[in-house]
């Protein structure tokens, strides 16, 4: 039904064939023990994380590898037990296929896990424990976002700590292809309920909900039934639509507020946190291992039997694509995440990461590659975009390099979600017109910051300099006030001297010397 | 030479069923009921005449494309159907029985003029097939009010095809009184000469009945107000053009007439009249939803709509020409930027419709870190990108 309200709100979204039926009605599937697991440092948002072993260190399951580097970073663990090999530059998922810091660990079979994790706890041995305790265990887990986003867990928590009211889990998973949050749901929906009331607790919220998207109905009943048994704790459905999983549409979908341009979620009260993330942190917190496993969707049609698995973080792609049958033919594309945002990578020995939830290995006709034409103005982007933005007014100015332009459209509201290049008849890139034109604008806020920054050392040296001279000045007045003052005193000496009896004359020089030496240390501060 | 622009790779990897040749030739099959409808009601001069009009779009875009050194583009551009378009919906606006060189001029009119001058498919300012309907009403008034009587091609009255191709290369018309006015042309005569309204469109010729299905003279297309509406609706249902700018034009001109019917029965026609008469429903659903020159955002295709609803409904009651679709179109086609620039969708977590100063993001804009100058902010390295969720 159309309301005349929704003329002025921007809704937008779009619904892209979803492929999902492929890889949603098999069980997750656990892949075995790789014989080499590849780390990389940076496998989050934020800083990359500082190694704290050698080549030829024996390590152990959990074992930390290397710690987190900054406020806003997180460490990464040893998946199994075994010999580190190599710390250098190793392959990661990139697009066209750039090194990256790492580090090589060469499994030693046993799968032996550190001895000092402590894996009997209860839960109610965790709701007693002080809440920053517990964000601290997360941050020490080097759990992140397992959405995509790879944003630090414990970071977003500490952050909006008393100051949310709900806490939202995002099991909407928009993405086609992808189906891990939606196994994760159905097999572990415990976990996922008890993550959420140990965010809710850590955060002071007092209510919890979990967005599913309509099309997942197995998870909706599962979770339903699982959060019954709380009172603080409910599911909401909300409609299929692409990018349902984004966290600006979920949140407005679920409460019907709209975060605030430039804001925060936590702005209106909500954090967000995926299910993945939500299980990663009762498992750990739980069984005390830090996070090395995720599932990921391997999927696509050059995937033979594609399915969900469980992979330790830092499996070569190439074991996982293996174990799912192999490739029945060359993919026109690999990709690590979903097809609308996803990342393309450049080869399958780059290794799983945190924040991997799909591998796809897609055939050219899923691809769908047409060469661009140009805009007709046909405003399908427009209807498509789910912030109300006008994408093609954006393309065109970005194109030209007009940035105040494209800023001037909301170029900073874009989420580059590609709803609109999936509808664009044109098949214009216009995602990557806008990740260009935001990358020259952050160069150019760079650029800026340094100007103003050099303006502010040189006023400051301006400054100094006026400070200093009027410093000198002081002084020289001073020394001038004090010659005066000496002079003065000299007269008065003379005409005492003039005056005066001879025995009155050695006191009166023995003050000419001490004032005579007061100014010659004030000279030599100069 | 342009460089030649290679696409990158970017996301989204996946994509839907729609591209532009899809959607210019689905508007082409949208048209074909009315079209076909037009070659029985006026035979085959109507087709010769189309024919020449479409041909001479096609020819004229060759010829355009070269001189302007995009000849790579050759097959791409004449393959999408958009310059068949043109010539298409042009012919569907002349009258049925025009001279060949109406057909060609106004082609090479719309082609040349009003899309490549602008900087090809997409940049164009005007509905190029509306811009030339009315540069030819304006130039040639005489060929251009020149209506064909309703002669069915099956009738025996009906030229044949030689007969035709005379009638359109050497402009033999059959003296017998084979034209007549339009639906509209007669009203606004009758109206002239002091008639009533109503007793006017109590006659067979002009009853809404008959306009509405079509059988009257008129431009070959446009007659057909039903037929055009099931293309209209065809579109609708493929979402190639969306309901605001139909609707509210034709919602405008409904109302406009109902106003007017209520005031004074005796000098104005019913809403049922302008709604089936003239080019209204074929301007409705075909031409003034042109995607490249209608506004983008819900609201301006509201306000446009409305807009050519007015016009049509003024220039038609008060001005000089009773056909006014095409003069409504392309006077809202000269507002369209100036509709897009002020109607823009509200952007997500932002209050108020966006204004010049407010859309700027907070974070990029330059003095956001002018403000921590002072005080520890001289401190932070500026070479160091701040760390942003």
């Amino acid at each position: 039904m159309f309301k005349l309200s929704q003329l002025f709100s921007p809704r937008g979204g779009v619904h892209p064939e979803l492929h999902k039926q492929h890889t949603a009605e098999k069980p997750i599937a656990y892949a075995s023990l790789p014989p080499q697991l590849y780390l990389p440092l940076r496998q989050h948002a934020g800083a990359a994380a500082e190694p704290i072993v050698k080549i030829g260190d024996k390590v152990l399951k959990g074992q930390p590898l290397a710690l987190s580097a900054g406020n806003v970073s997180a460490p990464v663990h040893a998946p199994t037990s075994g010999v580190i090999v190599a710390i250098e530059n190793i392959q990661v998922p990139h697009p066209i296929g750039l090194l990256a810091p790492g580090i090589i660990l060469e499994s030693d079979g046993d799968d032996k896990p550190v001895t000092n994790i402590d894996t009997g706890k209860t839960n109610g041995d965790l709701f007693q424990e002080p809440p920053e305790q517990l964000a601290k265990r997360i941050a020490d887990a080097g759990i992140v976002g397992m959405g995509g986003a790879v944003f630090p867990s414990a970071v977003k928590l500490n952050k909006s700590r008393q100051k949310v009211e709900r806490v939202l889990l995002n099991g909407s998973e928009c993405e086609p292809y992808l189906t891990a949050d939606d196994l994760l749901m159905r097999e572990w929906a415990e976990d996922i309920i008890n993550g959420a009331r140990l965010i809710a607790y850590i955060t002071g919220a007092p209510r919890s909900s979990i967005g599913i998207e309509d099309n997942k109905p197995e998870a909706i009943a599962v979770m339903t039934k699982v959060c019954e048994s709380f009172s603080d704790i409910d599911v909401v459905v909300v409609p299929a639509r692409y990018p349902m999983g984004s966290a600006k549409q979920l949140i407005h979908a679920v409460t019907g507020r709209e975060v605030p341009s430039g804001g925060r979620s936590s702005d209106i009260g909500v954090i967000m946190h995926n299910v993945a993330t939500a299980r990663a942190i009762s498992q750990s917190l739980r069984g005390g291992l830090p996070l090395i496993s995720r599932v990921v969707t391997v999927a696509g049609g050059a995937v033979k039997n594609p399915q969900n698995i469980e992979a330790l973080i830092g499996t070569p792609m190439r074991d996982l694509i293996e174990q799912c049958g192999g490739l029945s033919h060359d993919p026109a594309r690999l990709l690590m995440g979903g097809p609308m945002m996803g990342q393309l990578i450049h080869s399958l020995n780059a290794p799983i990461t945190k924040g991997s939830s799909g591998l796809l290995a897609l055939a050219s006709d899923e691809v769908n590659a047409t060469p661009s034409s140009p805009c007709i103005r046909c405003a399908r982007c427009v209807s498509a975009c789910p912030m109300g933005l006008m994408p093609l007014e954006i393309a065109s100015r970005a194109k030209s390099d007009d940035l105040d332009g494209a800023q001037d459209y909301g170029l900073a509201d874009c989420i580059l979600c590609g709803s609109c290049a999936y509808v664009c008849p044109s098949h214009i890139p216009l995602v990557h017109y806008f990740q260009y034109a935001k990358g020259e604008l952050s160069l150019r806020s760079l650029e800026q910051r340094k100007l103003e920054y050099t303006r502010d050392l040189s006023a400051s040296k301006e400054q100094r300099l006026i400070r200093e001279a009027a410093i000198k000045a002081a002084e020289k007045a001073a020394k001038a006030a004090a010659k005066k003052a000496k002079a003065e005193a000299n007269k008065k000496a003379r005409e005492a001297k003039a005056a005066a009896a001879n025995a009155r004359e050695n006191q009166a020089g023995s003050e000419v010397q001490s004032n005579t030496i007061a100014d010659a240390a004030e000279t030599e501060t100069l | 030479m342009q460089p030649v622009m290679i696409d990158p790779i970017a996301s989204p990897h996946a994509h839907d069923r729609f591209n532009v040749d899809w959607m210019m030739r689905q508007v082409c099959y949208a048209l074909l009921p009315a079209t076909l409808f037009g070659f029985y009601l006026f035979g085959w001069p109507s087709l010769v005449l189309w024919v020449i009009t479409c041909l001479s779009a096609l020819i004229t875009e060759a010829i355009c494309l070269i001189i302007r050194g995009k000849k790579s583009q050759l097959i791409a551009r004449l393959s999408d159907s958009s310059a068949l378009l043109t010539g298409w919906l042009l012919a569907m606006s002349l009258p049925p029985w025009a001279p060949w060189w109406i057909g060609v001029l106004g082609s090479a009119f719309a082609i040349a003029i009003g899309k490549h001058l602008y900087g090809g498919i997409g940049h164009n300012l005007f509905n190029p097939a509306m811009l030339a309907r009315t540069a030819l009403l304006i130039s040639f008034p005489v060929q251009m009010t020149t209506w064909a009587h309703v002669l069915p091609i099956n009738s025996a009255q009906a030229p044949g095809l030689i007969d035709s191709i005379g009638i359109i290369f050497n402009h033999q018309v059959p003296a017998d009184g084979s034209t007549g006015a339009t639906a509209l042309g007669h009203l606004k005569t009758a109206l002239s000469q002091g008639l009533n309204a109503t007793e006017i469109l109590s006659s067979d010729r002009v009853s809404p009945a008959s306009t509405l299905w079509g059988a009257s003279s008129g431009s070959m297309g446009e007659t057909s107000a039903l037929l055009l509406s099931f293309g209209g609706i065809w579109l609708l249902a493929l979402r190639i053009i969306r309901w605001y700018i139909p609707i509210s034009m034709l919602l405008c001109v409904a109302i406009l007439a109902s106003l007017f019917e209520t005031i004074d029965p005796q000098r104005y026609a019913p809403p049922l009249f302008h709604l089936s008469s003239g080019g209204l429903v074929l301007g409705a659903f075909f031409i003034a939803t042109d995607l490249v020159t209608s506004p983008s955002s819900r609201l301006g295709q509201l306000i446009f709509g409305a807009g050519c609803g007015a016009l049509a409904f003024i220039i038609r009651t008060w001005g000089g020409y009773p056909e006014a679709v095409a003069f409504a179109v392309v006077i809202m086609n000269a507002v369209t930027p100036l509709i897009d620039l002020y109607c823009r969708p509200r952007i997500y977590g932002h209050r108020r419709k966006i204004s010049r100063q407010s859309t700027a993001h907070p974070s990029l804009q330059p003095n956001s870190v002018s403000e921590g100058k002072s005080g520890q902010g001289k401190e932070k390295n500026p070479l160091v990108k701040p760390e942003r969720p």
